[in-house]
This record gives C-alpha cells, sequence and structure tokens, in this order.
C-alpha cells in the first residue's frame, strides 16, 4: 500500500470513530430519552434534560477538538502536514 | 497606538473594542440614573454599534479578489472562530431561541442539539477538504470536483433557495428589531436594517464581513450573558447559573404538578391575539417520540454541514490544520449562547409562575396583574395577555399568555433590570441578525457573481469587473430580500428551518460523497442536487397543503425525504454512468492530504 493509501487509510479510521461517538451523543441517547431522564444527572438536573442543555453540546465540542488533533497527528506521521504554522 | 500589520495586531484591537464596548454600556446607565429616556437609550445602543460595523466595513475596503471572496485567507483560528458563531446564530436564535424552549420544552431541544452537532460533520467531513480545494464557494467546489456548468449551475440554485429563504427572516429581524429602538414603522425600519447590512460587505466583501462579525459576536455574547447572570444573581438562584439551576429546574416541576395542564377551550383561546401562547409542556420532561426529536435533530445536522454560509467561512482560514481547528471554536462560542438559552428559559418561566417569588403573577388577582407596570407596557407591545376564563377573579397557570420574544425581551425588566440592560439587548439582537443576514446576502451574491458571471459567462473579465458585478448583486439580493420581508410572509423561526431542509436536500450528499467517493460523477452529481431539491419541495408543499406525510417526517424535517432521494438517485445515477476521468480521480487524492498546493490557485 502506498504512503497516501495508508494515510487515507487512517483518516478514514478516524472518521469512524468521529461519527460514532457523534452518533452516541446526538441521536443514540435520545432513543432513552425517557428513561434516562428518571436518574439525575450532573448538578442535579434530570439527566436527558442535561444532554439536551449542555452534555451533549459540550461533548461535540471537545469532540472536534479531540478529532483535530488526531487528524493532525495521522498528517505528521505520513508527512503530509502543512509547512508553516498557523 | 496600534503598530504593523492589523491581523498581528487582532487581539489588541478587539481588546480595546470589548472595553470600549463595556464602557459604552457603563455611561449609558450613568446616563439613566441621570434621568436619560429609555428611548433615547435604546437610539443610541443601536446607532452606536451600527456605526462602529460601518467604520469598520470601510476600514475593510478591497479591490483584490481573493480579499473580497476569502479576505485573504488569513484569518486566525480564534477569529473565524467568532465571525462563525456570529456569521450562524440569527436573530432567532438570540431572540426566540429562550422562547421556544420555555413554551415547548424538551420537544424544541433537538434544536439545540441539531444545530451543535451539524458541527462534528462540518470538522470531520468537509471544512478541511474544501479548505485544501481552495475554493472561493461552494459552487466552486462541486463545479470543479465534478465539472461542467450545469453541475456549477445547479449547486448555485439549491444555494440560493437556501439562503434566500433564510436571509428574508433575518432581514425581517433587523427590522423589527430597528423598528422598536428607533420607534418608526416596520416597513421603512426593514431599509434601515437593510442599508445597516450592506454597510459592512459592500466594500470588503468578505473580509469586511469578517471583521463586522467579530465585532458583532462581542457585542451579542455580552448582550445575552450579561442578563442571564444578572438575573440569576438577583434572583437568588445562584452566581453561576449553568451550574446551579438543579433546584429551581426542579421547582418548576413541582408547581406544574402542582397547577397541572388545564386545556382551553377553542372559544376562550379566540381572545387571546394572534402569536401567543400558554404554558401547556412540561419544563424538564420528554415531551417528544424519539423519533421526533431524532429527526429534528438529524434534519438540523445535516442542514448545518450544507449551509454554504458557514461552509465558505472556512475558507479563509490560513491553512486546512487551522480550518479544522477553527471549527471547534466556532462551536465553542455558539455553546457558549445555546448553553445559556435553557438557562434563561427556566429563570424567565419560574419568576413569573412562582407564587412565592415577588415577581410570581400566578394565583394573583387578575386586577392587580393587570395593573403592574411591565404588564401594560408588554401587554401594549403585543407580548403579554392575561383572561379570566373561569371567572373566578385569580390569574391561573392556562390564563397567562406569552410571545416566544419576550422571554428575552421583557425578563430583564420583570426581574427588575435597569433600562440599560434592554437597551444592551436591542443591540445585541441586531448584532445577531445583521451578522448572519450579511453572511447569507454574501454567500448568495458571491455564488451568482463568481461562478455564473465569471465561470460560465464571461471567464475573461478583469477582477474590477468582477467585483463591479459581485457588489451590485449584494444589493439587488438584500433590496429583494428586503421587499419580501416588508410583507411580512412567515414567523421568523418557520423559514429558518426550512432553509436547513433545503440546503441538506439539494446539497449534502453531492458535498461529502465528492470527497468521500471517487466513484462519484457529474451525471450522479447533477441528479443528486436536482432530484434531492426538487423531492423535498414536493413534499413540503405536500404537507402544507393538507397532505399526511409518512414516517413522522413533517414540514419541518422534510430534509431527511429529500436528502434521501438525493443519495438514492446519486449513487444509482453515477453507478450506470461511466468512472470520472483519471484527472478527477488524482484531484481527489490531492484533497484528502493537507500537504501541498490547493487544486484551485490563488487567484482563479
Amino acid at each position: 500500500m502506498s504512503k497516501q493509501e495508508q494515510h487515507w487509510e487512517k483518516s478514514k479510521g478516524l472518521l469512524m470513530m468521529t461519527l460514532a461517538i457523534w452518533f452516541v451523543f446526538s441521536i443514540g441517547i435520545f432513543l432513552f430519552g425517557a428513561e434516562m431522564n428518571e436518574v439525575t444527572g450532573p448538578f442535579g438536573y434530570p439527566l436527558t434534560y442535561w444532554f439536551t442543555c449542555q452534555g451533549s453540546l459540550g461533548i461535540f465540542v471537545i469532540l472536534i477538538f479531540w478529532f483535530a488533533n488526531r487528524q493532525e497527528k495521522i498528517d505528521e506521521e505520513f508527512g503530509f502536514s502543512e509547512r508553516g504554522d498557523d | 497606538m496600534i503598530k504593523g500589520n492589523f491581523i498581528d495586531n487582532l487581539p489588541k484591537v478587539y481588546g480595546i473594542y470589548t472595553g470600549g464596548f463595556l464602557g459604552f454600556i457603563i455611561i449609558m446607565s450613568i446616563a439613566e440614573q441621570m434621568g436619560m429616556t429609555a428611548k433615547t437609550i435604546g437610539i443610541c445602543f443601536v446607532a452606536f454599534t451600527v456605526a462602529i460595523y460601518a467604520i469598520i466595513g470601510y476600514l475593510s475596503r478591497t479591490a483584490q479578489a481573493d480579499a473580497y471572496y476569502v479576505a485573504g485567507r488569513q484569518v486566525p483560528t480564534v477569529f473565524n472562530g467568532m465571525a462563525t458563531a456570529a456569521d450562524w446564530m440569527s436573530g432567532a436564535s438570540f431572540v426566540a431561541m429562550a422562547g421556544g424552549i420555555y413554551f415547548k420544552g424538551y420537544g424544541y431541544m433537538a434544536l439545540l442539539v441539531g444545530w451543535t452537532g451539524g458541527y462534528v460533520l462540518v470538522a470531520s467531513l468537509l471544512a478541511p477538504y474544501l479548505r485544501k480545494f481552495g475554493c472561493y464557494t461552494v459552487p466552486d467546489f462541486i463545479g470543479t470536483r465534478y465539472g461542467g456548468n450545469l453541475s456549477r449551475f445547479m449547486a448555485v440554485v439549491v444555494l440560493t433557495v437556501a439562503s434566500f429563504t433564510y436571509v428574508t427572516a433575518q432581514i425581517n429581524a433587523t427590522g423589527t428589531i430597528a423598528s422598536v429602538a428607533l420607534d418608526i414603522p416596520f416597513q421603512y425600519a426593514v431599509y434601515v436594517g437593510l442599508i445597516s447590512i450592506l454597510l459592512c460587505s459592500m466594500l470588503g466583501g468578505m473580509r469586511g464581513v469578517t471583521w463586522t462579525q467579530v465585532a458583532q459576536y462581542i457585542v451579542l455574547i455580552i448582550a445575552y450573558l450579561l442578563p442571564v447572570f444578572w438575573i440569576s444573581n438577583k434572583m437568588g438562584a445562584g452566581f453561576f447559573p449553568h451550574f446551579m439551576l438543579a433546584d429551581e429546574v426542579s421547582r418548576i416541576a413541582e408547581l406544574e404538578a402542582q397547577f397541572g395542564f388545564v386545556k382551553n377551550s377553542a372559544e376562550n383561546l379566540k381572545e387571546v391575539p394572534k402569536g401567543l401562547a400558554g404554558i401547556t409542556k412540561a419544563h424538564s420532561a420528554v415531551n417528544a417520540t424519539p423519533w421526533a426529536f431524532i429527526s429534528l435533530a438529524l434534519a438540523m445536522m445535516m442542514g448545518t454541514a450544507s449551509l454554504p454560509h458557514v461552509m465558505m467561512r472556512y475558507f479563509t482560514t490560513p491553512s486546512v490544520k487551522a480550518a479544522r481547528k477553527s471549527v471547534g471554536w466556532s462551536l465553542f462560542f455558539i455553546f457558549l449562547l445555546y448553553s445559556s438559552a435553557p438557562m434563561l428559559a427556566t429563570l424567565s418561566k419560574l419568576s413569573l409562575i412562582d407564587p412565592s417569588l415577588p415577581t410570581g403573577i400566578i394565583g394573583k388577582s387578575i386586577a392587580e396583574v393587570q395593573s403592574i407596570d411591565w404588564y401594560q407596557n408588554w401587554n401594549q407591545a403585543n407580548l403579554m395577555f392575561v383572561s379570566d376564563f373561569n371567572g373566578n377573579g385569580t390569574l391561573e397557570l392556562n390564563e397567562f399568555f406569552m410571545g416566544g420574544k419576550a422571554v428575552v425581551l421583557a425578563t430583564p425588566e420583570i426581574a427588575g433590570l435597569p433600562y440599560v440592560i434592554s437597551g444592551l439587548v436591542a443591540a445585541g439582537g441586531m448584532a445577531a441578525a445583521m451578522s448572519t443576514a450579511d453572511g447569507l446576502i454574501l454567500a448568495i451574491a458571491n455564488a451568482i457573481s463568481h461562478d455564473v458571471y465569471y465561470k460560465i459567462i464571461d471567464p475573461k473579465a478583469e477582477t474590477a469587473k468582477r467585483l463591479v458585478v459581485a457588489r451590485v448583486l449584494l444589493v439587488v439580493i438584500g433590496f429583494a430580500g428586503a421587499t419580501i420581508a416588508a410583507l411580512e410572509i412567515q414567523g421568523i423561526l418557520g423559514s429558518v428551518i426550512w432553509a436547513f431542509d433545503f440546503a441538506m436536500s439539494g446539497l449534502f450528499f453531492p458535498l461529502v460523497l465528492g470527497v468521500w467517493w471517487k466513484r462519484a460523477n457529474k451525471e450522479g452529481a447533477i441528479a443528486g442536487m436536482f432530484l434531492g431539491l426538487v423531492s423535498g419541495a414536493a413534499y413540503l408543499v405536500w404537507v402544507r397543503t393538507g397532505g399526511s406525510g409518512f414516517l413522522g417526517i413533517t414540514q419541518l424535517t422534510f430534509g431527511i425525504f429529500g436528502s434521501a432521494v438525493s443519495l438514492v438517485a446519486m449513487v444509482v445515477v453515477s453507478l450506470m454512468t461511466q468512472a470520472p476521468n483519471a484527472a478527477t480521480q488524482k484531484m481527489v487524492d490531492e484533497v484528502r492530504v493537507p500537504a501541498g498546493k490547493s487544486i484551485l490557485g490563488k487567484q482563479h
């Protein structure tokens, strides 16, 4: 496999992982919204309510930064990162 | 005071600007103490902020295509994040979101999840790859990746339909705020709003819009957060509301159980002015089916990833790496406002319905409520209404009605905050609506001037001529939007959600598969865009004219149907026709690695 193909395989792997986490917190947990809301979540809010106010939203922010860092590492590993800094 | 390159001095410039704005708020509050009228304060806030944006717009003027279309590709990540957040958060987010949460609870919260979750798709599927491509507009990517004028033109059509639906709502919101703050009739206020919008974008294009959007973000976030924190502290609910309102949320649930949700008869409801609603849904309980919630969230997420005015913000970063990080910063800045909206809704609701609070009105006598100053003000503004349906002389939960906008606009006054806060909120709403309108008008005008005029009609046009065409289009589209807004056809939020559905119907799969599926070809993309948009629009018309719909897809989520048709059409037609040629396949390979030259040159 060429260097470029390997790079793309790894990038696809990272994409799948990112989308899996995204799926859980944007869709998956809301399949059980009613049941989860019986549980007390962080700061004492009902759990599903907390996810819709803060939880899912905050997780998405962290997820994007995590994804960006991982992708940068992959690019560096194969020598595909851009020269110069932002 | 400031030496050297503007870009290197950004933190300093906007630091001084933020300090100046805070100073202005303090001066206004002193002026209020000294007897300045509420009306004058409102005018000062709106006029002062709009004047600042106009100055920034003037200073950003340019005669270069690169600066006009993509701000010279030198906007640093954090500032691009702020600009995107302002671009993204519309007048509707600012004025209506807390109200939506207040009235509809869980079912509405799907929008919060959708409008943030979509950024994960933007960051992972699209933004960095489109940045590597080096395009000026979204149709520029479609046209170059798939080839041919027809595919480029189809992309312009989808972009125009989606963005135009959205922009009328924003000009409408700008007009509403200008009409209230400046006390002029709405028909004129719409054009005052439009001129303010054009002042930001006319001379500097994307460069002007970028630097005004950063300034607008700073105003709108201060205007949203300051009242939320202030009210929370004043009510004794906690000094950091986001972490401390659990007791208030459970108190609301307790009161809901105590009062019960009494259903009003149709005859009684006729008395209630149009657009006002009562509290009929639980605040924190799950009141929607999983599919109703998930389908709305999904439609908004895919729509987010297809809206061109957001995507084009990531064309302005210096590198691919910066584009990825910038999406994270965008969502962070959006998160600051979105996570505060439910807190504002909670504080607003509790302060009105809890009889044990001094501001609570439920359980008081109707005559007493009608004599409260703020009730009279907002009743006059057609945003509040009470009526004694059961004739017992006391106000019940089902006898109190409010407009969605009142949650943001009236809560500071109800909580007893000084009027300067209301002026600040007006300036924030104006900033939110203006920044989104600018991004949208620019997206449409750029697509038509660059993709239709330059790429299709006259590829030999000089830069100067191209930029004249771009600016004329900007004004024409702005006026068209304002004229439609002045007719006041739809409510603000209905048309905003439709824009997401139109965008995802026509553009989501052609964009994503353009990067992630090499086999996707021109014929497939054209079929995907055309059939997606047409079937989505047809579904909307069908449901609006009494059709029953299927699979629980409503007029708010018709994009799910449209994009499914688009996906099937694109895959089937692509596989039935010839694979893209070797040059195109190589181009896709190059898009997938950040290093190396962009596909399209610096000047194209």
